[in-house]
């Protein structure tokens, strides 16, 4: 009766960090801006500086001893120092060097080539340092975990940090490696459309189909989910992950250079002078969403020059960019296959909507007024802080995301053999069957691409897989089963197997624009003085949680089956879990491991007598079934 | 022979170690998640094989199923119970993504039902009435001009559609594998065109 009682007391699963494991945070990782929020007992709040400022400028200062400054201050530092300063860096998240020639102009950043061996990752130089986006934004991250903690007065280990829906698998990818560096355990990758639909969703407890418009500084997302009862399920996302305010920002600047380089006879830029000319174009375009007209001054080498610009004007430069976000959404809703009058609201989100040209837009694509009683800064963040509770304390509600772009692999002549079609909901498997071509052939290789065209190269490539360890048969003999699986973040994992032998073969992953395993080894203990500390806390956690899951295991088996054991067997089972449990209470992690070991030997054979019962109840119900149908027969 | 199945559908729970019903999703004795198992997609989403499918009830059972199963309900827990959840969420969104659609659903039904009498498939055409209206209908989309024209056949494909799936109905009722294996590579045809003659439109617009 006793031990009975003690599976029952709420101290019998203590672990002493289970308190803080509960306080996990929410990031929305902007392009522009960041923000991080926390959410208790189901009560979201945005965490703001002294200031009461939530957004944290998505820029990152560095020093040329390699130290970093993030946010406001970085910012301010952008024309001084303007080789120290990066901001936008989301823009190259998973993103190669050719990438950036198309994007070349909107982004004044100074690319470093690529050296010998390394992988297409885009590597910047700022402040004498060669730096990967992946490392700028483990800077930013860094700063908001920071935030966190300073708030709550305790370290943060784990965190929702949200995407563009339309992120490829590279971007995904660089962004939990990111937060790896910045020492944070990312429970979920969510997509920023589905975190707003959350928060808007158990704010205002809307029902229906709903879209989110989501045009951020750099990224442009629209989904159309469906809400009901706690359960929000995307029916289709689209986007385009190079597209947002900054190309707004881009379009004014341009227009003020040529003004400028007309009126001052000059067409040679300045890096200083594009800078300027983004950051006052930035000014006009947050004017002109609710002023009519303004006049801004460009003051750069000592040279002044003047620009008057109205909002008709502006509208004429960003007119299709808007448009361009509103034939997106036109297919989405094609592919939702919902009629556009079935959808009940539009919810806006991300700063870039407050632009008037904006909102008509979706207004008269959708035939109603856009919803945005919830700041389009914040309601990312609001969601992901929401979700980072639900993953950690537990919830009713569910979140059903997809994929949003096709995967596919290269087949002869260059095209594409689609594997899992956009829009399927995560996570899928999808296996395929490949053959040798050639006598004695071991090792093949696969080459993964995300996207919609027909062609290899006018996809993204994601990474060559190479499958090693094929058994060596005659050609075309080998069955070799390719298994495609996305995870709930997103992220694609591939495993092989050959059938006729069932062995295992090797999959080695050359990413296209990620960083190798040796790559990212070095960064996280470059990154981590104290790397060692770091890891060992790590593992004891691990540990915990497995010593957690078996203590319960035997436990209720106990509970179950109890009387197989005589007194002496009880109780030594009872002693090991006595053991493991105080074991977990303390921090030797080779302690708990032991124990686990000895609890594992000491029920091996009450398992067996536990199943020996499960199989003679089973036969023995099988039998009275026998009997009955033989008596209904009678 | 019955106490033989009966025997089998006991496994030992990884966890706990003790007996467990072969398709249950959590263990009866210690909770933990189990691996996916074997089961046709009517069977895991908990509904009678059958082409008849309430969408209302098919997402019900569906929604409560990822409440249980989805990985974000294992966020914190061992690797082996993410895997785990993982797999199964993976076998049910395969179930659901199936069965939700009517043609994949006849196509799943067709095979499940019809394992063996149908090696080649449904996918063989040899019906010259179905041949002869697909071309037909293709090529009234090539010549089609203005958007009033696509959207012409694209409501004629739609009809057919809806008349197809009804058609199917009875047929699965009647238990007519063979017909319904006729009428699914047809309506294969017309998702096809009604498909294309929506990207003629997003062309034109």
């Amino acid at each position: 009766m006793a031990n009975l009682l003690q599976i029952h007391e709420p101290g019998a699963t203590p672990t002493p960090h289970e308190g803080d494991s509960g306080l996990s945070i929410g990031i929305d990782l902007g392009t522009t801006n960041s923000v991080v929020a926390i959410s208790t007992d189901g009560k979201p709040e945005v965490l703001r500086d002294e200031n009461g400022a939530a957004l944290v400028p998505s820029v990152v200062a560095y020093a040329p001893d390699g130290s970093a400054i993030v946010g406001g201050m970085a910012r301010n530092l952008l024309l001084d120092r303007p080789d120290s300063v990066v901001g936008s860096i989301k823009r190259l998240m998973g993103r190669g060097v050719e990438d950036i020639k198309s994007l070349a102009g909107t982004l004044p950043f100074d690319v470093s080539p690529a050296e010998e061996g390394e992988t297409g990752m885009v590597r910047l130089n700022v402040a004498g340092h060669r730096l990967t986006p992946v490392e700028i934004s483990a800077d930013i991250l860094r700063a908001l975990k920071e935030r966190a903690e300073d708030h709550l007065g305790h370290t943060i280990q784990a965190a929702v940090i949200t995407v563009p829906a339309y992120f490829d698998d590279a971007a995904r990818t660089a962004t939990k490696d990111a937060a790896r560096l910045a020492g944070l355990d990312v429970l979920r990758l969510v997509n920023e459309p589905t975190a707003a639909a959350l928060a808007y969703g158990l704010d205002k407890d809307a029902e229906g189909v709903y879209a989110v418009y989501d045009l951020g500084g750099g990224t442009f997302d629209i989904s159309i989910l469906r809400m009901e009862k706690g359960v929000f399920q995307v029916l289709a996302t689209g986007g385009d992950a190079a597209l947002g305010g900054d190309d707004f920002d881009h379009a004014i600047a341009e227009y003020f250079l040529d003004e400028r380089a007309g009126k001052l006879g000059e067409n040679k830029l300045t890096g200083s002078e594009v800078k300027m000319a983004l950051m006052t174009a930035r000014l006009a375009k947050e004017c002109l969403s609710h002023e009519s007209s303004g006049e801004w001054v460009l003051d750069v080498g000592g040279k002044q020059s003047r620009h008057r610009l109205d909002r008709q004007t502006f509208e004429k430069l960003i007119n299709d960019l808007v448009e361009r976000t509103l034939k997106i959404c036109q297919s989405v809703i094609d592919d939702s296959a919902i009629e556009t009058s079935a959808i009940k609201g539009v919810v806006l989100v991300g700063g870039s909507t407050r632009v008037p040209l904006v909102r008509s837009g979706v207004e008269s694509l959708f035939g109603k007024a856009p919803l945005a009683d919830i700041d389009p800064d914040e309601v990312v963040a609001i969601g992901a802080a929401l979700q980072a509770e639900a993953l950690t304390v537990g919830s009713d509600t569910l979140l059903l995301d997809v994929t949003p772009l096709s995967l596919g692999i290269e087949t002869m002549g260059g095209l594409i053999e689609k594997i899992i079609p956009r829009n399927t909901p995560i996570p899928v498997a999808k296996a395929q069957e490949f053959t040798t071509y050639q006598d004695g052939q071991t090792a093949m290789a696969i080459h993964v691409v995300q996207g919609e065209r027909e062609m290899v190269d006018q996809n993204r490539s994601l990474a060559r897989f190479e499958l090693r360890g094929i058994p060596p048969l005659t050609a075309g003999a080998a069955r070799i089963r390719v298994t495609f699986a996305v995870d709930a973040d997103g992220l694609l994992t591939v495993t092989a197997t050959e059938d006729s032998t069932a062995i295992e073969a090797e999959v080695a992953v050359k990413p296209s624009y990620g960083l190798s395993e040796e790559e990212m080894a070095a960064m996280l203990y470059d990154s981590m003085k104290n790397a060692k500390d770091d890891m060992t806390a790590r593992l004891l956690a691990e540990s915990r949680v497995e010593a957690g899951r078996n203590l319960n295991a035997v436990r209720s088996a106990l509970n179950v089956d109890g009387d197989l054991l005589d007194g002496a067997q009880r109780d030594a089972i009872d002693a090991a879990l006595e053991a493991l449990q105080a074991a977990v209470s303390g921090d030797d992690r080779d302690a708990i491991e032991g124990a686990a070991e000895a609890l594992e030997n000491i029920t091996k054979p009450f398992a067996e007598k536990r199943m020996d019962r499960g199989i003679r109840a089973a036969l023995r119900g099988a039998r009275v079934e026998t009997l009955d149908s033989e008596a209904s027969n009678g | 022979m019955n106490i033989d199945q009966q025997a089998e559908a006991l496994i030992s729970c990884w966890s706990c170690k003790g007996p467990c019903p072969q398709a249950s999703a959590f263990c009866h004795t210690c909770g933990a998640v189990q691996p996916p198992g074997q089961a046709d997609h009517f069977t895991r989403l908990g509904l009678d094989v059958s082409f008849e499918i309430d969408p209302g009830v098919l997402d019900s059972f569906y929604f409560n199923l990822q409440r249980g199963l989805h990985p974000d309900r294992f966020a914190t827990r061992t690797p082996k119970e993410k895997v785990l959840s993982q797999a199964q969420a993976t076998a049910i969104n395969d179930a659901y993504e199936t069965l939700k659609e009517p043609l994949k659903r006849a196509d799943y039904l067709v095979h499940l039902k019809g394992m063996g009498v149908f090696p080649e498939g449904c996918n063989l055409v040899n019906d010259q009435t179905l041949l002869m209206e697909s071309i037909e209908l293709r090529e009234a989309l090539a010549e089609a001009e203005t958007r009033h024209d696509v959207e012409v056949i694209a409501a004629r494909a739609a009809d057919d559609i809806a008349t197809c799936i009804r058609q199917l109905s009875e047929l699965f009722a009647a238990d007519d594998i063979e017909g319904a294996c006729r009428l699914t590579t047809r309506l294969k045809y017309l998702q096809k065109l009604a498909e294309e003659a929506r990207a003629q439109k997003a062309k034109m617009n």
